[in-house]
């Protein structure tokens, strides 16, 4: 695989989102805020020590990466604007932010131009994505506005490249497109995305669960979702069920 | 008219009553009345031939499929919302009962994937990643000896199905022997592999090996040129490139369509890349094409694993020698049973107080990932194994989501089965290979 160049995760600072002194909380829905812990050690429910008890960090995942993005992933990015332009439309009005990270390039797309952009990636003779691998929900609760994600992982066997698209909606409005019209091979995974976080995709053929029960209630992988389970004793100490039991993160 | 004691008064002479127990069919007897008369039948879930708990809604007419649809969820056991509640070391032990029949390729997913976020990808011993490739390829024709082995019970093959499961455990030995476990074995970790390789387990394979190539074609053999398997799945189940790319069919059913797309060759993971093997291809698109291309793996997996035995000739480290990340200690059998070495437990009690904090780290809250997502693909028997990891920088994964090629490749079912005998069916879901612990994980 034509690896792409590794860069670290970019700070706020690095990412020139501090725009003035003063400002340098960068907006959460540009870093996509995850979490934010206290103390060092991530303990909770016993008195920490450690005297680092006040420690306060935000938990973001990787930040914007500004051009160039070095490798392959340039090219990649100036077909894909020559490509959408093609459609009328502009890479800033399609794409909210790029993010390189780990050798991996993800697309951040608005919502309303995914069916736009799949097709791209798969007509364009430059681009030639002909596989998607599906997508993979994930749910970001602390994101307000954006708390769900539809991830999709594309890869050209003509290029040997792969590319990752990734689509937020709000909670209130769980709504993305439905790309099986382009790639009918989405119809399954779509239907497990809906099923496990309630993510809707428009147009779909028949979105309905796929592994739950059909009246199953609830949307099980979001993360206000309990993983149940019961106590369980053992030599008479009684073991909590996995989600209650100590965490350190 | 003569009086039948058994019939009693009442007539049934007026019109077609159709009836079962719980419901009137008289108001579907138009459908039924047609000229046409088509059925719905459940195949499924539990029918010997769906190749696990598969439920197959087939409409027919006559014995010709006129609609297929898969129902699947059956064995869906909740992995990925479990692994969210576990550290990043114990997921290897859910991950290997996703596709119960390739663990270790689900086990080397995962690992390649977090291993990525730690960006430890580089430092993962050249010794522990030959063991990977070994366990993988051996892991390879297992899963295709299970392939033959119940494709052929499916189609009423019985002797290969004996003799596939018969060779199977020759491999399964092997595991056991490595890992302590034939099957589930959470034997690679992320850093490298949990136990190393003894020289008399080398030894042992390489005994193993020449009985295995023998029987393997012993036992496919049974079929290669059999008039009655060939009768049985040429030409059944096509599917052809372009309905391969559009339905994301990878593996088997994407090679025997004469694409040699393999990753092992396309984007090499563990050290492929210098490994000698070829790409097996055929271009019938059929079940037969399948059927001959996982007997061509099979032999190709025992090159490469006659190339790893030579390289595990030199000794060295299973596992990453970063202290912050690598599993602290190996297992050993001592006089009170199997437990760590009594080597480590003199270190970390009475010699080193950094090894002490290192393995009470490790071993009650696991390492912590730097937040970010990455996406590691392995060729599994299947096709590509995806596993997309994210991580919120803590010592549990926030999401991890299998790309299972059996989930996928089991979409194909109605464009292989329409149109043709409900005997095909068979033929064609086995060509698949679903293995429904992946599907539905």
């Amino acid at each position: 695989m034509t690896e792409g160049p590794t860069s670290a995760p970019v700070t706020p600072r690095e990412a020139g989102l501090e725009i003035a002194a003063g400002q340098v909380t960068p907006p959460a829905a540009l870093l996509n805020l995850i979490e934010v812990r206290d103390g060092a050690f991530g303990s909770r429910g016993s008195g920490d020590t450690s005297g680092f008890g006040g420690l306060v960090q935000p938990v973001v995942m990787p930040g914007p990466t500004p051009p160039p993005y070095g490798g392959w992933f340039d090219d990649l990015a100036g077909e894909l604007e020559l490509a959408l332009a093609d459609h009328g439309l502009p890479m800033r009005s399609a794409v909210e932010s790029v993010v390189v990270d780990r050798g991996e390039i993800t697309f951040y797309v608005r919502r309303e131009h995914l069916l736009i952009f799949a097709t791209v990636l798969r007509d364009e003779p430059a681009l030639r994505f002909e596989m998607c691998m599906g997508v993979s929900g994930v749910h970001y609760p602390l994101e307000a506005g954006r708390e769900l994600h539809a991830v999709y992982n594309f890869q050209s066997i003509t290029h040997n490249r792969r590319v990752r698209v990734e689509v937020a909606a709000p909670d209130a409005d769980p709504h993305v497109p439905s790309i099986t019209s382009v790639y009918p091979t989405n119809d399954w995974h779509e239907r497990e995305t809906y099923d496990f976080f309630g993510l809707i995709f428009d147009g779909h053929p028949a979105l309905t669960r796929i592994l739950m029960p059909d009246d199953w209630p609830g949307h099980p992988q979001r993360k206000d979702y309990p993983l149940g389970g019961i106590p369980v004793e053992y030599k008479g100490a009684k073991v909590p069920p996995p989600d209650l039991r100590r965490e350190y993160s | 008219m003569a009086t039948d004691a058994f019939a009693g008064s009442f007539d049934t002479r007026t019109g077609t009553i159709y009836n079962v127990s719980g419901g009137d069919w008289d108001t579907i007897s138009p459908a039924a009345d047609g000229q046409k008369e088509q059925i719905v039948v459940n195949m499924g879930p539990q029918h010997p031939s769906t190749h696990g708990v598969l439920r197959l809604i087939l409409q027919l007419e006559g014995e010709t499929v006129v609609e297929a649809r898969c129902g699947i969820g059956y064995l869906h056991t909740g992995i990925e919302k479990n692994l969210e509640f576990r550290n990043w070391t114990q997921g290897v032990t859910f991950v290997t009962r996703m596709d119960y029949l390739s663990p270790f390729f689900n086990e080397t997913a995962y690992c390649l994937g977090v291993e990525k976020l730690l960006g430890i990808t580089d430092q993962i011993p050249e010794r522990a990643q030959v063991i990977r490739v070994m366990m993988m390829e051996l892991n390879r024709i297992s899963s295709h000896l299970v392939a033959l082995a119940t494709g052929g019970m499916e189609l009423g093959a019985l002797t290969a199905m004996i003799f596939g499961f018969r060779e199977r455990e020759l491999v399964l030995d092997i595991f056991e022997m490595v890992t302590g476990l034939r099957m589930n074995s959470a034997y690679v970790r992320p850093g490298g592999v949990a136990q190393d390789i003894t020289d008399d387990q080398v030894l042992r394979i390489k005994e193993t090996l020449p009985l295995l190539r023998s029987r393997l074609k012993d036992t496919t053999d049974l079929l290669v040129d059999n008039p009655i398997w060939m009768a049985r799945t040429s030409g059944v189940g096509y599917l052809d490139l372009a309905g391969c790319m559009s339905l994301g069919m990878t593996g088997p059913v994407l090679r025997s369509t004469g694409l040699p797309h393999d990753l092992r060759k396309a984007q090499p993971y563990s050290g492929y890349d210098t490994y000698d093997f070829d790409v097996v291809t055929v271009d019938t698109a059929d079940c037969y094409g399948r059927f001959l291309i996982r007997v061509g793996e099979m032999k190709q997996s025992l090159r490469i694993v006659e190339q790893c035995l030579e390289r595990l000739d030199k000794p060295g480290p299973v596992m990453i020698q970063d202290a912050k990340i690598g599993w602290p200690a190996q297992l050993s059998v001592g006089s009170d049973g199997q437990g760590n070495s009594p080597e480590h437990i003199n270190h970390i009690m009475a010699q080193s107080m950094e090894a002490l904090i290192h393995h009470f780290k490790l071993v009650t809250e696991g390492f912590r990932v730097p937040t970010g997502q990455v996406y590691s693909a392995v060729e599994s028997p299947r096709g590509e194994l995806g596993v997309h990891v994210v991580s919120d920088g803590g010592t549990r994964p926030y999401r991890v989501h299998y790309r299972d090629p059996s989930f996928t490749n089991l979409q194909a079912t109605a464009a292989m089965c329409e149109g043709s005998m409900i005997s095909d069916v068979v033929a064609a879901v086995a060509s698949i290979d679903p293995v429904m612990g992946g599907v539905d994980r």
